[in-house]
């Protein structure tokens, strides 16, 4: 009887929050939703640009599954800037490949593409192609790509938690109201949280970068610095995000339940899965995600060995979004006091 | 002279009306009660007055300048109906940390610390984590941390819920020492009748309307009721 007396009053409760029902039953299907058009998109067309390349070959080649490029000269720079898989030439009358690299499955697909294609006439792929790579090399492992993401997502998450459940405590113990009652302006607040627990994200990123790339071994071509300063930024967006949420979140509960809604969506369009084969608005869902522009940059870094100049635009968007959501912060105070 | 003035005040929450339309002025070097059961917009006026929430309509002044205004804040000690403490913190540092707010100097800090502490008699357990402080302890922090800038007005939200006979009388005394020599002006909520008795002047409340005013004495008088249960019960017409 007690039992029942209990699991009476836990459904009371629970339908009374209507969010916590919604999330039970809406937010995996969103979830579901998302995974599905990730896993389901099949792989682009692999592009491959030849350069003087014999006629057999480029025949070959256009019969296969290969988006051809054909052009009279080309660079790696090029290569880079095209975002082209692959590009095929002649190296001291061999057939050479250099390859992006840049998701090393797409660089096996093709390897194993070109082997297919070649391959039917034994003549023309008389002897093994040599292969150079634009970024990483033959070892690079899945893990290489991914763990700049996953450093830019671990600060990013633990400080939206963090930051947003340390004011919603105060919003709920009463103690912002007190505080709102005092000369304090609602800009002070939000620059004190920001700074104070800015102060506290620092330190874990500095603790998650260097033990990434000093314990962990995770490649690191670009400057550690810049890495950090990527870090600083990701925090201060998840800081402000964090806060910001948290006045529409009445419990800690609740702000957990921001999870599925807001920290795993951006995971998938981070990079750590393709999304090349999506469709485009998808893709274009991506760009209002915080750290879709954080994995760009910090891939760009750690990964290619990008300078400041060339992740200076994903820089500039994540101060956008801390910028914005500060703002909004000291405007969602109002709500406490009306100046 | 009047301290506070509220003309046609009206307060309307998700189509509940929480303030009917409401005039009153309180004047200084009193101690004012807004004396009603729970829910009838005591809280709501009060925030009101500090600033904190908008009325829809009608004009309130305190100390002469318009409500909202940032200044005012300086000048309105207010403790809230619910403990509003960092509990992880030391009684202490609750109140160095508004003190700080207050842009008080360290010396000045010190003092105001000292002052507010012994007021309250919290001054022996001003080191200790608040997370153990009983519930009548964390009363007695927030009124000494309404006490810290020494302001002109006190607002007190049911300051004496959850303290015991003996404490309630040393606050009550407190109380009238900061009005008769302080010239504090000290406006209480409360819903506990005895209390009603010691206030110089009071407002009582039902449904969001002031029902009646006057001297503890007067409305006594007026309703021919011997103790302000009855006087409540008469002006209600419950019974």
């Amino acid at each position: 009887m007690r039992i029942l007396a209990l699991v009476s009053r836990i459904i009371q409760q629970i339908r009374k929050d209507k969010r916590t029902l919604a999330l039970l039953f809406v937010a995996p299907l969103l979830v579901l939703t998302l995974m599905y058009f990730i896993f389901d998109s099949e792989t682009s067309d692999l592009k491959l640009v030849v350069t003087d390349v014999n006629e057999r070959v480029i025949e070959l080649l256009e019969e296969s599954e290969f988006e051809l490029f054909k052009e009279d000269s080309y660079s790696i720079e090029r290569m880079a800037e095209e975002e082209l898989d692959g590009w095929l030439h002649m190296e001291e009358e061999k057939l050479a490949l250099t390859l992006l690299n840049e998701q090393p499955s797409r660089s096996s697909s093709v390897k194993m593409l070109l082997a297919k294609t070649l391959n039917v006439n034994d003549s023309v792929a008389n002897s093994s192609i040599e292969t150079e790579y634009v970024y990483g090399d033959e070892e690079t492992k899945i893990f290489d790509i991914f763990s700049p993401m996953l450093v830019g997502f671990f600060v990013f998450f633990f400080v939206f938690l963090i930051a947003g459940i340390a004011l919603l405590n105060e919003r709920t113990s009463g103690t912002l109201e007190r505080l709102l009652a005092t000369p304090i302006k609602r800009y002070e607040i939000v620059f004190g949280y920001v700074v104070g627990y800015g102060l506290f994200a620092l330190i874990q990123t500095i603790i998650v970068v260097l033990y990434s790339v000093k314990v962990l071994d995770i490649v690191l071509e670009g400057s550690i610095w810049l890495v950090l300063l990527i870090n600083i930024l990701v925090a201060f967006v998840a800081l402000s995000l964090g806060t910001l949420l948290s006045s529409f979140a009445s419990s800690e509960f609740q702000m957990v339940q921001f999870i599925p809604l807001v920290i795993v969506p951006q995971v998938f369009f981070s990079g750590i899965f393709p999304i090349e084969g999506m469709a485009e608005w998808l893709q274009q869902l991506g760009k209002i995600m915080p750290l879709y522009y954080a994995s760009d940059a910090l891939n760009g870094v750690m990964y290619k060995g990008f300078t400041i100049y060339e992740i200076a635009g994903n820089l500039l968007v994540l101060l956008g979004f801390a910028i914005v959501f500060i703002t909004l912060n000291i405007v969602s105070l109002k709500k406490y006091r009306s100046i | 002279m009047n301290v506070i003035n509220l003309q046609d005040v009206s307060k309307t929450f998700k189509r509940k009306n929480v303030i009917k339309p409401t005039t009153f002025a309180i004047e200084e070097k009193k101690i004012f009660g807004l004396l009603g059961p729970s829910g009838c917009g005591k809280t709501t006026l009060i925030k009101l007055i500090v600033g904190m929430l908008k009325a829809d309509s009608g004009d309130i002044t305190v100390l002469g300048k318009q409500v909202p205004n940032a200044s005012l804040l300086r000048e309105i000690g207010y403790m809230a109906q619910s403990d509003a403490l960092y509990t992880a913190l030391t009684g202490e540092q609750n109140l160095e940390f508004f003190a700080k707010l207050f842009g008080f100097s360290k010396s000045e800090r010190k003092e105001r610390i000292q002052y507010a502490a012994n007021i309250v008699q919290l001054t022996e357990d001003l080191k200790v984590s608040v997370s153990s402080y009983s519930g009548g302890m964390k009363r007695r922090l927030s009124l000494a941390i309404a006490l810290i800038q020494n302001p002109k007005i006190l607002i007190l939200d049911e300051p004496t819920v959850g303290i015991d006979p003996l404490l309630k009388r040393s606050i009550w005394n407190e109380l009238e020492r900061l009005k008769d020599e302080e010239d504090k002006t000290i406006i209480i909520t409360t819903h506990i009748m005895d209390e009603a008795e010691k206030c110089d002047y009071l407002a009582m409340m039902r449904d969001g309307e002031i029902i009646a005013t006057g001297k503890p004495t007067e409305l006594k008088a007026h309703y021919n009721a011997q103790n302000f249960d009855d006087v409540f019960l008469k002006i209600g017409g419950g019974l």
